[in-house]
């Protein structure tokens, strides 16, 4: 700092002193201009790393793409030995899969984010809030081990055969299976991972709606609930949307979870207990040991359709979460 | 405000009878009451979940720990792969934490430029980017073209994951720190990079390192990238050699889950529980840390 509290009164009078100022000015105009060329260099990067691998994922599907064309999406052959490839068995499970966990996981996560904004006690909220996170923070494999070594068993013992009894006419829920491998089971697991996603990008929601509104419903004389019904939730709604979204993309994605669990199915069953796949678990199941051109085009080809529609539901959370910016519709 | 009711019926208006709930009332109530303790459930839920999964993991995977399991190799011990990891995960630190603060500095000092927009909605997207495509991704860009698996092919993968967590992060501790700083640094005709480098970063830099605990340990336990791109090492011995496959913690968990054979399920417990232990470790630390440092900024 003091270098710096220089030239202004005596930098006229000592020549010395202004050339090195000069000098000091000419360095200050390079660093700047650098620093700003290396920072926007790395914004660039970020940009540069997402544009490359779309481009690279799809230009390395090419041959499966013309070969088999859109077709692809619904063909549910896939026999690596005789060079038949489609992924309608994958599209089908990691649909199903996402779907079904987000089903089950959004109206959790919701009432969670709905606990910990409005109904919990500071302290409480301080301990339960960082608990809802940790969720997050277990990695997927272990989470997908447990899951198949103590949920999977569990589930097929005694969840699946009630389900079956008591809502058996849906085709859904079938007769358990041998093995507790099943796209529900993966669900189940999927449903843990996307909770704390959306729990805590709800509840910040819910915590930023004002306060004043709220007291103002339950001075007319509104329940809590009617509270949570008439002001928070539609206030919020945009963006409870985006973050199911944000979730569900992370559900598409999900690879090894999902792979551990859902046993590697090769066609489509209507009943959720029986196995199946996602494009996801497949690529990792068979990318190391995929040896044929073919097969590697195929599964390149999956990763090109996952990218797909886990960018398009990223971006629809992006474009939901800023065109119906709650801020907007409440004057702050 | 008495809210026993003794005799709520319709009786003729009497306006010295005291205020009970009628009949629609006590059912709003109710219905309130059912939406609080669902809410409250699901709440419970959550952490039920988060227990049991833990608890799983502590009970089987404690046994399976003793001293050798922490040094040897592979049929034994996780040695090699505790190596590995570190290994993979430190050089992925070392790409990721610089770009990803030169990344946030660019967006809250030099923001306002015409690529913020794209940056900003690439960090977004690669936030939510499956990991398996990342994986995929560097399997083209690396292993292809060396036609080899590596750590460095991994580390790379990991880096990207890490990217995001560490520029939104930092981004978020930039703009917490007060603009009189910055102020204050001008009116002294510091120059502008000067200022960033020796003002602003410095004041930011336990948000950083919050940001950074968190990335470590989200890529800790990274596993689909790992597969594709350096798994072909059995973990018997201890190997550092980037440029090939080294073995790694949450590699060696997957492949052991997906043969079936018992005692390979008891490393994997014992592995589980280690990588587990660890990540929690790291968040708590990064909890602890970011409310140090905004107690430091705001007061």
């Amino acid at each position: 700092m003091s270098t710096a509290a220089s030239p202004a009164a005596t930098g006229s009078v000592q020549p010395s002193r202004s050339r090195s100022a000069a000098r000091r000015r000419s360095l200050d105009r390079f660093g700047d201009g650098l620093l700003r060329v290396v920072c926007a260099a790395a914004a660039l990067t970020a940009v540069g790393i997402l544009v490359l691998s779309a481009y690279q994922i799809f230009d390395h599907a090419g041959p499966a793409i013309s070969k088999f064309g859109l077709g692809f999406l619904f063909s549910t052959e896939w026999l690596p030995n005789f060079g038949v490839f489609g992924a309608g068995v994958m599209l089908y499970g990691t649909l199903v899969s996402s779907f079904f966990a987000l089903l089950l996981g959004a109206p959790i996560a919701i009432a969670i984010g709905l606990y910990l904004s409005l109904l919990a006690p500071k302290g409480i909220r301080g301990v339960i809030s960082p608990m809802v996170e940790m969720l997050a923070a277990i990695p997927s494999v272990i989470l997908g081990f447990w899951g198949i070594l103590l949920l999977a068993p569990f589930v097929q013992k005694h969840v699946e055969p009630f389900l079956h009894n008591t809502l058996g006419f849906i085709p859904l829920f079938g007769p358990p299976q041998t093995t507790g491998a099943s796209i529900f089971t993966a669900s189940l697991v999927l449903t843990i991972m996307i909770i704390p996603i959306v729990a805590s990008i709800s509840r910040d929601l819910f915590l930023a709606v004002p306060r004043d509104v709220q007291d103002g419903a339950s001075a007319l004389g509104a329940t809590r609930w009617e509270v949570v019904r008439g002001i928070v939730l539609p206030t919020t709604s945009s963006g409870v949307i985006a973050a199911s979204l944000l979730g569900l993309g992370r559900a598409l994605g999900e690879a090894i979870a999902v792979a551990q669990m859902i046993g590697a199915g090769e066609k489509i069953n209507t009943s959720l207990f029986e196995t199946g796949d996602t494009l996801a678990a497949r690529i990792a199941n068979q990318f190391p040991g995929a040896i044929t051109g073919m097969h590697k085009a195929s599964l390149y080809y999956c990763a090109a359709i996952l990218l797909v529609i886990g960018l398009a539901s990223n971006l629809c959370a992006q474009w939901i979460g800023r065109r119906f910016d709650y801020r907007r519709m409440v004057a702050r | 405000m008495t809210l026993e009711s003794t005799n709520a019926h319709e009786s003729p208006f009497d306006p010295a009878a005291p205020l009970t709930p009628t009949g629609n009332l006590r059912r709003r109530r109710a219905i309130s009451r059912v939406a609080e303790s669902g809410a409250t459930l699901a709440a419970a839920l959550a952490v039920g979940v988060l227990g049991i999964v833990v608890y799983g993991v502590l009970v089987h995977g404690a046994g399976a720990l003793s001293l050798d399991f922490f040094f040897e190799g592979a049929p034994n011990g996780i040695g090699p792969a505790l190596v590995g990891t570190a290994e993979i995960v430190t050089m992925a630190t070392l790409l990721a934490v610089p770009l990803g603060v030169l990344v946030a500095v660019y967006l809250v000092e030099f923001g306002g430029g015409r690529i913020a927009t794209p940056v900003r909605l690439a960090l977004d997207v690669m936030n939510g980017y499956p990991s398996i495509i990342v994986g995929v991704f560097i399997f083209i860009l690396i292993v292809e073209a060396t036609a080899s698996q590596s750590a460095i092919a991994a580390s790379v993968a990991l880096a990207i994951i890490m990217l995001s967590i560490v520029a939104r992060g930092t981004e978020e501790v930039l703009r917490l720190v007060p603009d009189s700083m910055r102020e204050a640094s001008d009116a002294l005709g510091v120059s502008r990079w000067r200022s960033i480098l020796t003002v602003i970063l410095p004041s930011a830099v336990g948000g950083i390192a919050t940001a950074t605990i968190l990335a470590v340990a989200r890529a800790a336990g990274e596993t689909a990238p790992l597969i594709l791109l350096t798994s072909n090492n059995p973990g018997i011995e201890v190997s550092l050699n980037p440029f090939e496959a080294v073995p790694n913690v949450p590699g060696t968990i997957y492949r052991l889950s997906e043969e079936a054979n018992p005692e390979g399920f008891a490393r994997a417990w014992g592995a589980g529980f280690v990588l587990l232990a660890l990540i929690m470790a790291a968040n708590v630390g990064a909890r602890v840390l970011l409310n140090r440092s905004r107690r430091k900024m705001a007061g």
